[in-house]
Parts: structure tokens; C-alpha cells; sequence
């Protein structure tokens, strides 16, 4: 995958600790700030989608490998680990709940090394079309098979198992998301620690010069495996921690538009580095599960952000952080400040006048029987008359035509910014 | 036969469209919009020029902008594209399926195979009388159907013909493999580019006019075909027009022709074996019990699997990837 990448970094060593016990203290409090049990659930939500955006982009970020059939694995897991609570509330096996997510771990590599044999025999676009086609298989089957996948209605069970340990009965949301948390850190650090390994090295080695890698005496095929295999597992730990929060698996979980939202997701948030996943997998639940509330036109306004964010920034969100990071690490962020704010203004304003106009025809469509008004961002709108639509529209073309007028001078600031960036660090290599 | 001239195209682009099949339910709901207007043989003509037009816009204002990116980039914008048509198509023309049926001429059966016991098998023509029908069995074959194969396979020979025995034809094949060989010679790259993909949207299109009469025009008819023609493309082997022609006949034929078969695999043993051998309490169970009919929508992606175990390249594939 040849995105831009960059390659600066601030402070190799001395940040490493801070950046950790930041990330464990964010886990740790986040919590304690939202209290209501929906934001808990929805702060468990984002733990489990951290691990499971994390693995996926051991695959799209680090091997360069697309998958459109991922959930499968995180899928299969959760049904695991559902079923193999089942049994442990029937008193067949004895094993902890907190280890459960192993249980989902293990199954989700375990079908990874099944389907994995095959799906890693190509690389690229073939790639991704059996990964697609292997997801397919794995949905049609979970319609044929209602004693494993619970058909319709799913599978459901019961967390609570056995007598609590040290008070812990991962009866209350707040046990059960510490128990995500623990996990989310663990395989957080699991998985950066991979990178550093020689198997994570050769692995991106393999994304960006196969033939290289097969020279120096490698099989391409079988570091591609071995990364589908790891990448399984911790998918599978996500699927499990997502049966315990939940208590109920359905069908849904293998499905294509749970694939979907992951690739969506990683690559919004960015998957040349590390941490892009877990900004991608905080605005995975906050778009599922707020956004979906908020307007009927999600889906839309998703699509569009993503058509825009892979034209314009392939790095996704991580890089354009970085980007700025950098300037402000030469002292030259002041300079573009005044024009992310004009920016910022102008585009917001476009922004609510095409808003306005999506969020109209929706309503006409879907609600017609509630009559043409509707409210809009606190106004009033009125879809059935020229004046909303006249309004909206020029909205949208004067915010957009300054925004367009501003991104040019923004644009010419920012060149002359990256380039004396670079000038300075060839003069420091210089004197180096 | 649907998704052979679908992945016809997909072969010949050298980009991986995943909004193929968005094209394809674009041209169906265009040409419903403009039969009120043209009526249909005219729709049949200018929706897939449009979705052609549409296709190329798109190629010109994004797609080649990600172009130097490589491949995924390609593939993803493409996928996010698929999100966008959807919603779209949702908003324009609502959520539930229109009414989108085949004119007059396409109406009713276009031929019915008649199976009396006086006088065995013949065939006629059209419909069969009432009269006949009456004590012998008699299967219709929809005109829709006939239709269907009769442009899927006029399609197939143009594009060959185009391709192999035309001097355009050549400048694609070139284009796709040695752009800059060929932008040397003086030929204009990425028009050839925005032309490929334009037509390849436009016989998405057309397939969609097709697949929007003799199936139901609704918002999840992309999604139906979606992943089968990627399927199709794998078993015939990447780049290989000859393949994905034979690949679409098979899968065709696996999709239907399991449907007429009610057996699984435990009545196979049991019939062997004699009967009672598996029953209720046979560990995998569940699975012996499926029937061949019930197993129909994996059978594509279980030979995919096979295939690829068996012979990577698929069944006629030159290219690898």
C-alpha cells in the first residue's frame, strides 16, 4: 500500500511511558466522568471496537493486505465465547468469565488459521475479493445453521456465573467495562509490542516489496498467514469481550456490514500509524451509535466523508494529526491557526446548507405523513416551500465558494510551511 | 448469465470496481424513471448511456485523482462510492421496490416445453394453448429470460470482436498493461482510461435495465449480485474474458440447478448404509441434515474456496496478480 507516509517522530524514548500511562489512565477514569450506564455501555462498546479495529489494520495498515470479510473472525468468536458460557452456566466446563475472551481469542484463530490457509494464498485486490467471498460463505452459512448461529433471534446467555471473586460478578456495566478495559490495554500493547518484532518488520516489508522479501528468503505467503492468524486472535478476543457486554449474539456480527464498518473506520482514522485504529474505532461507536440517532442520512454523510477523506487524505485522521504535530513542533502552527479557524467557519456553513437540503428531501421522503415542517439545527424549516430550499442552497454555495477561496491561500501557507520544514531538517542533517 | 456480462468488463478495466454493481442498480432505477417518458426500447438505449456518463464523471473527478496511490486506494474509494449510490438511490427513489415491468413485447413465455403422455416431449413457441396444456405438463421459459441471453451474449461477442480484432481494442489492452509505451505513441492514457470505465459502466448499466425487468428494482439488488461477480472473476481466473464467461455459466448452473435436489447428505447415508444409520443423535447433525437445496446460496463460495486450493489462477486466469 503505497500511502504517504511519515516518518518523524517528536521524541523516540522519553515519550513512550507517558504516552502508555496516559492510554491506561484514559481507561481507567473515563469511566468515572461518564456515569450514566449509557455512556458505560458505550465506553465498553469502544474498548472492544479498539481491539478490533487495532487487529484489522494488523492487515490493512501494517501488511497492506484489504480485507472486506474481517468480522468473521471477531464473529465467530463472539459465537464461541456465547456458547462456551452456555456451558459453563450448565456446569459442563468450569472455566472463569474473565477468561472467556481467551476462549474467543483462540476460536478466532483458530478459524483464522482454517479460512486464513486459503485467503492468504494471494495478496492484493485478489485479496480482497476472497476475503469478501469467504465472509459471503461464512453469512449464508449462519442462516443454515440455526443450532450454531442461533438463527433469527440469535444466541443469548448469561454473564453471571458462579460465585463472585473479591466481589467481582460482572453483574454491573462498571465490572464488566473494567474487564474490557484490562483487556483493550493488554492487547493494545500486544499488538504495538508485534510491530516491534521481526515477524511485524518482515511483515511490512511484505506490504510494500513482496519480490525483495522472497529474495532475502522469506515465503511471502506464510508471514501473511502468520499475521492473518494473530490478527484472528485478537479479533476474536474483541468478539468475545463483545458477547459478555452484550449477552446476546446474532447473525449480524458475521456479516458484511460489520466488515464494512471496519474498514470504513481504520481507514477514516488513519492506517499508517499505529493509533490511527483507535481514533477510528472512538468514531466507529459515536457514528453507530449516536450519529444513527441523530439523522436518518448517516449513512450518506458517511460515505461522502469517506469518498473525500480517500481523496484528499489517504493518511485518514492519524496523519493529518501528525502533519500538524509537526509544524507545531518547528513553531510554525500559529501561522495556519487563523486559517483553520476561517476554514473551519466557511466549511461548517456549506456544510449546513447541504445539510439542510439532504435532511429536506429525507424528510419528504420518510415522514411525509408528519407534513412538510421539520426542525433543522433549532430552525424551522418548511420543505415544502422554494424559500428553505433557495436558503439552504445559497448556504451552501457561498460557504463553499469562500471555503473554496481560502483553501487556496491556506494551500500556498501550508506548502511554504512543509517546505521550510524540510529545508531545516537538511540543514541540521547538514551539521550533523 | 446476468453477472457474465458484468464481469466481462470488471476483467477488461484493470481496476477493481466494488461499485460495480451500484452502476448496475442505477441503470435499472434510470431506465424505470425514463420508461414513463421514452417508453422502454428508448430507455434500454439511453439509460445505459447515461449510467455510462455517470461512470465516467466519476473516473475523471476522483477516481484518477487516487490513481497515483495504487491499487487500494483505487479499490476503496470505489467501496465508498457503493455507501453513497446506495443512499442515494434510497433518497430518489425511497426504500421500497418499484414497479418496474418488462413491456408488452417481453411480456408472457417465449417458448413452453409441452410433456403429454400421448406424444411425449415437443416445444412451441410463445404460449401454449390451454387446450394443450390440459393433461400434459407444461413448462413456460419467461421472454424476460430469453431476452436476457439473447443481449448477454450479443454483448459477449461485441466486446470480443472490439477487443481482439479492432485497432481500439488493441490501445486498450496496451493501455492496461504499458500505459507508458502507449502514451509515447501519442495515444491519450487517460482518456483511454475514462473510456474503459464509462463503457464499463454503461454495460453495468445496460445488465441492470435487464436484471431490473426480470427480477425486482429495490434498493438491495446491489447487494445481490454484489459479491457474486467477484466469485465469478476469481473461478474464471483474473483478466480473462473467456473465463469469467465460463465462470458465470457455472455459477449460474450451481445456483439453480441444487434448488431441484430436497436430499442431504444423511439421507445419502442413510440410503447406502441402510436406513436409521444417522439420525437425531449423530454428532453433526446439524449439518448432515442440510439439504442440497437449503446448501444452494453457498455453493458459489464454497467452489471459490475449492478453486483456490485447488488451482489459484482459476479456471482459464493468465494474470497473476
Amino acid at each position: 500500500m503505497s500511502l504517504p507516509t511519515l516518518s518523524y517522530r517528536p521524541n523516540p524514548w522519553g515519550g513512550t511511558l507517558a504516552v502508555w500511562g496516559g492510554f491506561a489512565l484514559i481507561l481507567a477514569v473515563a469511566p468515572l466522568f461518564w456515569t450514566s450506564s449509557f455512556a458505560q455501555t458505550m465506553l465498553s462498546q469502544i474498548g472492544i471496537a479498539i481491539i478490533a479495529c487495532l487487529a484489522y489494520n494488523m492487515l490493512l495498515g501494517q501488511g497492506g493486505m484489504l480485507s472486506f470479510g474481517h468480522a468473521v473472525y471477531s464473529g465467530l468468536g463472539s459465537f464461541l465465547t456465547i456458547h462456551t458460557l452456555n456451558l459453563v452456566s450448565a456446569g459442563t466446563l468450569n472455566i472463569p468469565v474473565s477468561l472467556l475472551p481467551v476462549v474467543g481469542g483462540l476460536s478466532g484463530m483458530l478459524f483464522a488459521a482454517l479460512l486464513g490457509w486459503v485467503t492468504t494464498k494471494k495478496s492484493g485486490t485478489t485479496f480482497a475479493m476472497i476475503t469478501m467471498g469467504v465472509g459471503e460463505l461464512v453469512w449464508s452459512m449462519s442462516l443454515m445453521i440455526p443450532e450454531f448461529f442461533g438463527g433469527e433471534g440469535g444466541i443469548s446467555g448469561n454473564r453471571v456465573v458462579g460465585k463472585p471473586v473479591m466481589g467481582i460478578s460482572f453483574g454491573p456495566q462498571i465490572q464488566v467495562y473494567y474487564l474490557i478495559a484490562v483487556y483493550c490495554f493488554i492487547s493494545t500493547a500486544l499488538m504495538y509490542a508485534m510491530t516491534r518484532t521481526p515477524l511485524g518488520r518482515i511483515l511490512n516489508a511484505v506490504r510494500d516489496n513482496p519480490e525483495r522479501v522472497e529474495f532475502i528468503g522469506y515465503d511471502t505467503q506464510m508471514v501473511r498467514f502468520l499475521a492473518f492468524m494473530i490478527s484472528g486472535f485478537f479479533s476474536g478476543v474483541a468478539g468475545g469481550l463483545g458477547a459478555l457486554n452484550f449477552e446476546i449474539v446474532t447473525a449480524e456480527v458475521v456479516g458484511a456490514a460489520r466488515s464494512g464498518a471496519y474498514l470504513l473506520f481504520v481507514f477514516l482514522g488513519g492506517a499508517t500509524f499505529f493509533f490511527g485504529p483507535i481514533l477510528g474505532a472512538v468514531l466507529m461507536v459515536i457514528a453507530l451509535v449516536l450519529l444513527s440517532e441523530l439523522t436518518k442520512a448517516w449513512l450518506l454523510y458517511l460515505g461522502l466523508v469517506f469518498l473525500l477523506m480517500v481523496m484528499y487524505a489517504p493518511g485518514g485522521l492519524a496523519s493529518l494529526i501528525m502533519m500538524n504535530v509537526r509544524v507545531a513542533a518547528f513553531g510554525k502552527l500559529k501561522r495556519v491557526l487563523g486559517h483553520y479557524l476561517v476554514l473551519g467557519i466557511t466549511g461548517l456553513l456549506a456544510l449546513a446548507g447541504m445539510a439542510a437540503m439532504i435532511e429536506m428531501l429525507y424528510h419528504l421522503q420518510l415522514n411525509a405523513a408528519l407534513g412538510p415542517t421539520m426542525k433543522f439545527l433549532g430552525v424551522a424549516l418548511d420543505a415544502g416551500t422554494v424559500a428553505s430550499w433557495a436558503g439552504a442552497l445559497a448556504l451552501m454555495v457561498v460557504g463553499g465558494g469562500l471555503f473554496e477561496w481560502r483553501r487556496r491561500g491556506f494551500a500556498r501557507t501550508w506548502g511554504a510551511i512543509q517546505s521550510e520544514i524540510e529545508h531545516s531538517i537538511q540543514q541540521r542533517e547538514g551539521r550533523a | 448469465m446476468l453477472s457474465s456480462g458484468l464481469t466481462l468488463i470488471f476483467s477488461m478495466m484493470g481496476v477493481l470496481n466494488f461499485a460495480h454493481a451500484s452502476f448496475y442498480m442505477v441503470g435499472a432505477y434510470i431506465a424505470y424513471t425514463l420508461t414513463g417518458v421514452l417508453g422502454f426500447w428508448l430507455a434500454l438505449l439511453v439509460a445505459p448511456l447515461a449510467v455510462g456518463a455517470l461512470g465516467a464523471l466519476f473516473e475523471t473527478t476522483a477516481l484518477r485523482r487516487v490513481h497515483k496511490f495504487g491499487h487500494v486506494p483505487e479499490l476503496l474509494i470505489t467501496f465508498g462510492l457503493s455507501y453513497v449510490v446506495l443512499e442515494l438511490v434510497q433518497l430518489i427513489w425511497g426504500r421500497t421496490p418499484v414497479p418496474f415491468s418488462p413491456p408488452e413485447l417481453l411480456q408472457g413465455p417465449a417458448f413452453t416445453i409441452v410433456q403429454s403422455p400421448s406424444s411425449g416431449f415437443s416445444m412451441v413457441w410463445g404460449a401454449a394453448s390451454e387446450a394443450l396444456c390440459q393433461g400434459a405438463q407444461c413448462s413456460r421459459f419467461p421472454m424476460t429470460r430469453a431476452f436476457m441471453m439473447v443481449v448477454a451474449l450479443a454483448m459477449l461477442v461485441s466486446l470480443w470482436l472490439l477487443l481482439t480484432r479492432t485497432r481500439i481494442g488493441l490501445v486498450i489492452q496496451a493501455a492496461l498493461t504499458h500505459p507508458e509505451a502507449v502514451e509515447s505513441l501519442g495515444h491519450n492514457v487517460p482518456r483511454v482510461f475514462m473510456l474503459v470505465f464509462g463503457s464499463g459502466c454503461a454495460l453495468a448499466g445496460l445488465a441492470g435495465v435487464i436484471g431490473g425487468i426480470t427480477f425486482v428494482t429495490e434498493p438491495a439488488m446491489a447487494a445481490v449480485v454484489g459479491s457474486i461477480i467477484f466469485v465469478v472473476v476469481v473461478v474464471g481466473g483474473m483478466g480473462s474474458l473467456a473465463g469469467a464467461f465460463v465462470a458465470s455459466l457455472l455459477i449460474g448452473l450451481l445456483q439453480t440447478l441444487p434448488l431441484t435436489v430436497d436430499a442431504s447428505i444423511a439421507d445419502a447415508i442413510n440410503r447406502l448404509a441402510g436406513a436409521g444409520t444417522v439420525g437425531d443423535g449423530t454428532p453433526g447433525w446439524p449439518l448432515l441434515r442440510i439439504t442440497l437445496a437449503q446448501a444452494a446460496p453457498i455453493l458459489p463460495y464454497l467452489l471459490l474456496v475449492l478453486m483456490l486450493i485447488f488451482r489459484p489462477k482459476g479456471l482459464l486466469g493468465t494474470r497473476e496478480s
